[in-house]
C-alpha cells in the first residue's frame, strides 16, 4: 500500500484538530479536538511502523501508549472542566481570562496598579474557594 | 537505491490502486468528514457522536495496516470509554442540548488559517518525501494480539509498568480534582 | 624646641583646635570656647617666640619632601622672613582677640561652635599663607581662606542677604583665582620650581622669560583676595557676616593675604614695568572711588568695608612703586586699628539696634551707653584718618614718602608714572578718608533725637579685646624706626614734605565735613517738628545677644536719606553713583551675570526640551511597545495557542524550504 495514503490522512485529521482546538469555545469540545490530533499521530506511528517492519514494533508498542495515555488525559482535562464549571459557571474557553491585562489601565500604569493589581487576585480568591 | 524506487513505482502505481487501497481511501474520506463535522457542528452532543464515528474509522484503518490489536484497543479505549467520558462531562456541565449558535469562538478566522498552513504544510512535505515508498503488507503477521503482546511484556515492560503508574495517578487526580467539597471544607 | 618646629606648630594648632572643636562641637559644648581661643592663642605666643628668635636678620628657610611630584616638585617649606614673622603675629593677635570677642558676641548663638571652628580653620590656613615657603602650599591655605570666608559670610544663612554675599564673595575671588592658578603654573614652569626661594632666585638671574604675563595673571588674584578694582565688590557685600568675621576675614587678614603675596613675590612684579604700572593704577583708582563710595554710604559696616577697600589701595599702591616695607608696615597698622573699627562697630551695633548712620543720628547718647566703644573707635578713626601721633599716620607717610620718592626719581624699582599717580590719588584719599571717618564719628556717636535705649553693659569679653587692640592703634607708628630693620632696611620714618600735605589734607577735609555737619544740623531742628520723624526702623529684639541682634539688624529697612547728612552735600551729584558702588554691581550683571543667566537658560533649554526629548521618546516608544504587548494579553488561552501554532507552522515550513535550498544547492 502507497505510504501517501495514510501520511496525508494523518495529516489532515491533525489540521482538523489543530482547527477545532482553535475554533471551539466549549472546553470539552476542546478535549475532542485534542483526542483527534492524537489520533492523527497514532495513525502515523502505526503506519510507519508497519512500512519500517520494525522488530521492536516500536511503532504499536508507542501507540498504546498514547492511547493509555490519552485516556488519563481525557480523564484529568474532564475533572479540570468540571470543576471550573463549578467554579465559574461557565465552561466557556474564552471567558476564562483571569490573565488578561486590564484594558482600562493603559495609559497611567501607576494611578491604576493597585486596583487592577487587586482584582485579578479577588478573582483567583473566588475561583479557589 | 533510484533504480530500485522506479521498479517499485513499476510495480505499483497511483493508476493501478490495489483493493487495500481503495477500501483505505473510501475509509479514510468518511473518518476525515466525520473528523470536520466533529470540529463544525453546532450540536454539541453531535460533535461527540461523529467523534465515534472518525475513531471508528481509524480504527478499521489500522486493522487495514495489519494492526489488529491496536485495532481493538482503539475501539474498547476510545470508542468505548473516552467519548463515554466526553458525553458525561457535556452532560455534567449542562451542555446545551440542540444547536448552540456560540459553539466556536472569535478565534475561528486565525484557526482557519493556521489549520490551513499547517495542512498544506504537512501534506506538502509528506508527499514530497514519500511519494515513492510503498508498505509490503504481505509477509509474516506484524499486529496480531500474540505478536504485541509478546513484544509489549518482553521489551517494553518498564514502560508499560511507568504507564500503569501514572494511569493510577491520573486516577487520583481526577477523583480529587472533580469530588464536591462539602461546606466550610477547603 | 627649634625655631623651625615652633614655626611648624603656628599653623597646626590653629587647624587641630578647629578639627577637634568639629569634632566635638555638638557632643561636648563645654570645651568649644576653649578650643577656640586656646589654640589661637598659643598660635599667638608661638608666632611671637617665633619673630622674637628670627629677629628680622636672617632668613629661616626649611624644607622637607613628601614624596615625588614630577618634574616640578612641591615641598612642605618653610620662609620666615622679617615679613612672615610680622604678618604671623599680626594674624595670631588678631585672631585670639575675634575669637576671644566672638565667645561674647555670639554668646547665644546656636552656630557657634562650627563658627569657632571655621574661624580657628581661617587663621590656620592664614598662618600657612604667611609661613609657607612654597607656592602650592601657599595655594592650598589661599583657597582654605576663600572656602571659610565663603561659611562664615553666609554664617546667617536664613537672610538672603548673607546667601547672596557668601556666594558672592566666593564666586568673585575665584574669578581672581583662576588666573591666579595659571599665573603660578606659568611662573613655576619659567622658574622650575614652587619654592619661594627658588622663584626669587630665578628672577635675579632673570631667569622669567614671560614676567609681565605671570605678573598680570598673579595680579587677577592678588585683585581679587584683597579687594581691588575691579574685583573688590564682593567685600562691601560680604559685610553681611558677623561682626568678628568682618575684623578678622574682611580687614585684617584674608585681604591682607593678596598684598602680603605681593609682597613677598615683588621682585617678579618689579620685573615688569608694565604690571607695576597697571597695580598703580588698579590702586588708584580703588583708592579715590572707595573713598568717595564710604562716604556716601548709610550702612556702618558698608562705610568701614569700603574705607578697608581703600586702605589696601594704599598698600597696593606702595607695592606698585616697589617699597613692600611700607606696604606690610601699612598693612600690619592698618589690620589693628581696622579690627578695632569693625569690632567696635559690632558693639556699636548691638548697643543702637540698626546698622543705619541715619537712624543713629537721630539717637542722643550713644557714646555714654558705650564708652568703651566710643573711646576706642575714635582712637581707630583717628588713625584711619591718619592724625598723628595714631598709627594710620605713620604707615600712611611710608607710603607716600615711597610714592614720591619714585616720582621724583629718587628709587627706580617702578616706573616714575606710577610714582605719580599713587602719590596723587593717595593725598586725595588721604583728604576724603578723613571726611568720611570724621562723618562716621559725627552720625554715630554726636546724634540728636530720641535717648539711646539701655540694652546694659557690654560683655568683658567684647570690650576688654576693644582696648587691647587700641594699643597698637595708638602706638604701632612710634615703632616706625625698628621695625625698617625687619624689613627691606628702607627708612620708613616720614618726611616734612608728605607729613605736612598729607596731615594738612586730612584736617581739611575734617574741618570741611565738621563745618557742613554744624551747619546742616543747626538748619534741621527748624524744619523737624513739621513732619513727624518717621518711627526709626528697629530691631525686633534689642535685648538679645549682640550677633543676634546683628542678623536682625541686617535686612531692617533703611530710613529715607537724610538732608543733614554732610556726606550728601559733599559729594553733590555724585552722592547717588557712589551710595550705589559707581553702579559697578549693575556693570557686572550685564557683563556677567546676564550673559551666565542667558547660557544657562539655554543649557537649560537644550537639556528640558531637546536632550530630555530623546530621553522621553525612548521611555515613550517603550512604554508604546508595552502597551502594544499588553494589548495582546487578551487572557483568552485560544489565541495565545493559535500565534504558538502558527509560529510552529512557519518555523516548519522555513526549515523545510531551508533544507530543500541547501539540498538543491
Amino acid at each position: 500500500m502507497h505510504l501517501v495514503y495514510p501520511a496525508v490522512l494523518a495529516a489532515l485529521l491533525f489540521a482538523i484538530g489543530v482547527y477545532g482546538v482553535l475554533a471551539r469555545r466549549n472546553a470539552i469540545l476542546v478535549l475532542m479536538s485534542v483526542e483527534l490530533m492524537l489520533n492523527a499521530v497514532n495513525l502515523n506511528l502505526v503506519a510507519f511502523d508497519v512500512w519500517l517492519r520494525d522488530t521492536l514494533h516500536a511503532g504499536q508498542a508507542l501507540t498504546l501508549f498514547t492511547i493509555a495515555v490519552a485516556a488519563a488525559e481525557i480523564g484529568i482535562g474532564l475533572a479540570i472542566v468540571l470543576m471550573v464549571h463549578r467554579n465559574k459557571g461557565t465552561a466557556d474557553v474564552d471567558r476564562l481570562r483571569d490573565t488578561a491585562e486590564d484594558p482600562h489601565d493603559s495609559s497611567d500604569e501607576t494611578s491604576t496598579d493597585g486596583t487592577s493589581g487587586g482584582t485579578p487576585t479577588g478573582e483567583k480568591a473566588e475561583a479557589t474557594a | 537505491m533510484i533504480p530500485a524506487a522506479q521498479a517499485a513505482a513499476e510495480a505499483h502505481g497511483f493508476l493501478s490502486p490495489t483493493g487495500v487501497e481503495i477500501a483505505f481511501l473510501l475509509v479514510g474520506l468518511v473518518t476525515l468528514g466525520a473528523a470536520l463535522v466533529t470540529v463544525t457542528t453546532r450540536q454539541l452532543v453531535h460533535a461527540a457522536l461523529w467523534l465515534v464515528v472518525a475513531l471508528g474509522g481509524l480504527a478499521v484503518e489500522y486493522l487495514l495496516l495489519t494492526a489488529e490489536f491496536i485495532a481493538w484497543v482503539q475501539v474498547l479505549i476510545y470508542v468505548g470509554s473516552v467519548v463515554v467520558l466526553l458525553l458525561f462531562g457535556l452532560m455534567l456541565t449542562k451542555a446545551p442540548i440542540g444547536r448552540s449558535p456560540d459553539a466556536d469562538s472569535g478565534n475561528r478566522p486565525a484557526a482557519v488559517a493556521v489549520a490551513v498552513a499547517a495542512a498544506a504544510a504537512l501534506v506538502w512535505v509528506v508527499v514530497d518525501a514519500f511519494r515513492t515508498t510503498w508498505i509490503d503488507l504481505d509477509g509474516a503477521v506484524q499486529g496480531s494480539t500474540k505478536v504485541s503482546g509478546e513484544i509489549l511484556f518482553r521489551h517494553w515492560v518498564l514502560p508499560f509498568e511507568a504507564l500503569s503508574v501514572l494511569l493510577l495517578a491520573a486516577l487520583v487526580g481526577a477523583i480529587v480534582l472533580s469530588r464536591k467539597k462539602k461546606e466550610g471544607e477547603r | 624646641m627649634t625655631t623651625t618646629t615652633l614655626a611648624v606648630l603656628v599653623p597646626l594648632l590653629p587647624f587641630l583646635g578647629s578639627a577637634a572643636g568639629l569634632l566635638l562641637g555638638r557632643t561636648a559644648p563645654g570645651f568649644v570656647r576653649p578650643l577656640a581661643v586656646l589654640p589661637t592663642l598659643a598660635a599667638a605666643v608661638l608666632a611671637a617666640l617665633v619673630a622674637v628668635r628670627q629677629g628680622g636678620d636672617e632668613t629661616i628657610d626649611a624644607a622637607t619632601r613628601l614624596t615625588p611630584t614630577g618634574s616640578v616638585p612641591i615641598d612642605l617649606a618653610l620662609y620666615i622672613d622679617g615679613f612672615a614673622a610680622l604678618v604671623a603675629v599680626l594674624v595670631g593677635v588678631v585672631a585670639t582677640c575675634v575669637q576671644i570677642y566672638s565667645t561674647g558676641y555670639l554668646r547665644d548663638d546656636p552656630r557657634y561652635p562650627s563658627y569657632a571652628a571655621l574661624v580657628s580653620l581661617f587663621t590656620s590656613a592664614m598662618l600657612l599663607v604667611v609661613y609657607s615657603g612654597d607656592l602650592m602650599v601657599l595655594l592650598v591655605g589661599w583657597e582654605i581662606m576663600g572656602i571659610c570666608s565663603y561659611f562664615l559670610v553666609g554664617h546667617y544663612w536664613e537672610t538672603p542677604e548673607a546667601r547672596a554675599a557668601s556666594l558672592k564673595a566666593f564666586l568673585v575671588t575665584k574669578l581672581g583665582d583662576v588666573p591666579f592658578l595659571i599665573g603660578l603654573f606659568a611662573l613655576a614652569v619659567d622658574a622650575g620650581t614652587f619654592r619661594i626661594t627658588g622663584v626669587l632666585g630665578a628672577v635675579a638671574n632673570g631667569g622669567l622669560d614671560h614676567p609681565t604675563l605671570i605678573a598680570l595673571l598673579l595680579l587677577a588674584g592678588v585683585a581679587g583676595k584683597s579687594a581691588q578694582f575691579p574685583l573688590h565688590t564682593w567685600l562691601p557685600d560680604a559685610m553681611a557676616g558677623p561682626t568678628p568675621v568682618s575684623a578678622l576675614i574682611h580687614a585684617a587678614t584674608m585681604v591682607a593675604a593678596g598684598i602680603y603675596f605681593t609682597a613677598r613675590l615683588l621682585p617678579v612684579f618689579a620685573a615688569s614695568a608694565a604690571a607695576m604700572t597697571v597695580l598703580a593704577v588698579m590702586a588708584a583708582i580703588t583708592m579715590v572711588g572707595s573713598a568717595l563710595a564710604a562716604l556716601a554710604q548709610d550702612d556702618i559696616k558698608r562705610v568701614l568695608a569700603y574705607s578697608t577697600i581703600g586702605q589696601l589701595g594704599y598698600m597696593a599702591g606702595a607695592l606698585a612703586v616697589g617699597d613692600r616695607g611700607a606696604a606690610v608696615f601699612h598693612l600690619l597698622s592698618h589690620a589693628a586699628f581696622k579690627a578695632l573699627l569693625f569690632l567696635a562697630a559690632g558693639a556699636v551695633i548691638h548697643a543702637a539696634g540698626t546698622n543705619s548712620l541715619t537712624a543713629m543720628s537721630r539717637m542722643s547718647g550713644l557714646a555714654k551707653r558705650i564708652p568703651d566703644a566710643y573711646w576706642t573707635m575714635t582712637i581707630a578713626l583717628l588713625a584711619l584718618a591718619a592724625i598723628p601721633p595714631f598709627a594710620g599716620f605713620f604707615s600712611k607717610e611710608a607710603v607716600l614718602v615711597a610714592a614720591e620718592h619714585t616720582a621724583f626719581g629718587d628709587r627706580d624699582v617702578a616706573p616714575a608714572g606710577a610714582g605719580w599717580t599713587v602719590l596723587v590719588a593717595g593725598l586725595l584719599t588721604a583728604l576724603l578718608t578723613a571726611a568720611y571717618a570724621l562723618r562716621l564719628w559725627l552720625r554715630t556717636f554726636r546724634g540728636r533725637g530720641a535717648e539711646a535705649p539701655d540694652h546694659g553693659r557690654q560683655p568683658i569679653a567684647m570690650t576688654s579685646v576693644l582696648w587691647v587692640l587700641a594699643v597698637p592703634s595708638l602706638g604701632f607708628g612710634l615703632t616706625a624706626t625698628y621695625v625698617d630693620d625687619w624689613f627691606d632696611g628702607h627708612a620708613l620714618t616720614p618726611t616734612v614734605t608728605t607729613a605736612v600735605l598729607g596731615t594738612g589734607l586730612a584736617v581739611a577735609g575734617a574741618a570741611v565735613t565738621y563745618a557742613i555737619w554744624r551747619t546742616l544740623t543747626a538748619r534741621t531742628p527748624v524744619a523737624a517738628p513739621a513732619p513727624p520723624a518717621p518711627p526709626l526702623p528697629h530691631v525686633a529684639h534689642p535685648d538679645a545677644d549682640a550677633g543676634h541682634v546683628e542678623a536682625e539688624a541686617l535686612h531692617l529697612p533703611h530710613p529715607a536719606e537724610d538732608p543733614a547728612d554732610p556726606g550728601r552735600a559733599l559729594l553733590g551729584p555724585l552722592h547717588g553713583p557712589a551710595a550705589d558702588g559707581f553702579h559697578l554691581d549693575a556693570v557686572y550683571r550685564t557683563a556677567f551675570v546676564r550673559p551666565v543667566l542667558a547660557a544657562a537658560s539655554l543649557v537649560r533649554f537644550l537639556d528640558r526640551e531637546v536632550v530630555d526629548t530623546y530621553v522621553r521618546a525612548a521611555g515613550d516608544s517603550a512604554k508604546g511597545l508595552g502597551w502594544l504587548v499588553r494589548r495582546a494579553q487578551t487572557g483568552n488561552v485560544q489565541t495565545y495557542l493559535s500565534a504558538l501554532l502558527a509560529g510552529s507552522v512557519v518555523l516548519a515550513i522555513a526549515a523545510v524550504a531551508l533544507a530543500n535550498a541547501v539540498a538543491g544547492a
